[in-house]
């Protein structure tokens, strides 16, 4: 019988560079929840992982939560989660959507992590003003991205799986930079 | 590249993170089904487009997607100040000069040309 396997959009792609590393994440889940104020307790306690009302990134173990608007996180499981199954037990008034396969990871780190992301994201990405733990939606080129800065010099950026392919592509040439 | 403030986020950002979207503070009549035409028509056709200061909706799509106002001058492209979508309208600071074009709160009326006033009998 014929194996059947899912095929990341990114598979077998990298780029090394003395200043720049860019490369697809591993698979992991990813939920896209909804939740006022009153809800968000139950959902978190679920989850086990805080749904925090602010900028920053929230991380226990392999789960992490980014906030993306006052009632809008993704949180994204890099163990493989049923996150959705576990949001199916919370009475309290949600909506929580698995777009796992939806979002392709990329991982841009190193020295000139910031300038390569800022070839195509307008956003101030000095630590002062995205400091580390930092999440938000943004653009990136002409697609939107969800941005994450993981430590000082490496990012995460959560794009849709059809404009992956873009998104890579961009960082890619952005690293052609002589100077990185 | 301008940066616009969201009342949400509490951040200045660049614009290509956001989205234009009409003119604010339109209240869409209760009983639509009722209405004269020509009330139908001021509601969804008829918007006052000033040179100067305008009221809009805008929209923070590419990051939190949430619905604000802002208060913007059309002639120097500033926006003067934003607002969470349902609040009041802002009274507004002072709008000092913004350029030599700056029409700040003048009366679309007082804006427009006269026409020329009538000659004699022109013979
Ligand atoms: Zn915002």
């Amino acid at each position: 019988m014929a194996e059947i396997a899912r095929t990341s959009p990114l598979a077998g792609r990298f780029v090394g560079r003395p200043h720049v590393t860019v490369a697809p994440a591993p698979p992991a889940t990813r939920l896209a929840v909804r939740a006022p104020a009153t809800s968000r307790g139950a959902l978190a306690r679920a989850l086990k992982v805080d749904l925090f009302d602010g900028r920053q990134i929230r991380t226990v173990g392999p789960r992490m939560s980014l906030p993306l608007g006052p009632d809008e996180w993704l949180v994204i499981d890099e163990e493989g989660a049923d996150l959705a199954a576990i949001c199916r037990d919370v009475d309290a008034l949600h909506s929580a959507v698995d777009v796992s396969h939806r979002n392709v990871g990329i991982l841009v780190s190193g020295i000139a992590a910031e300038a390569v992301l800022n070839a195509g994201c307008p956003r101030d990405l000095s630590l002062a003003a995205f400091p580390v733990g930092r999440a938000a939606r943004t653009i990136l080129g002409k697609v939107e991205i969800v941005l994450v800065r993981t430590q000082p010099q490496a990012f995460r950026v959560e794009v849709w799986r059809s404009f992956s392919d873009y998104a890579f592509s961009l960082l890619e040439e952005a690293t052609r930079d002589p100077g990185f | 590249m301008l940066l616009i403030r969201c009342p949400w986020c509490e951040e200045d950002l660049p614009e290509l993170e956001f989205r234009h979207a009409g003119e604010a503070h339109i209240a869409r009549p209760t009983n639509l089904a009722s209405i004269p035409d020509a009330d139908f028509e001021k509601f969804f056709f008829i918007r006052s487009n000033p040179k100067g200061i305008v009221f809009e909706r805008w929209r923070h799509v590419h990051g939190c997607a949430r619905f604000f106002n802002a208060v913007r001058d059309t002639v120097s492209d500033r926006f003067v100040t934003t607002y969470k979508a349902g609040e009041a309208r802002p009274v507004l600071p002072a709008v000092g000069d913004t350029g030599p074009a700056a029409h700040g709160n003048v009366e679309p009326k007082k804006l427009n040309v006269r026409k020329p006033a009538a000659r004699g009998n022109g013979k």
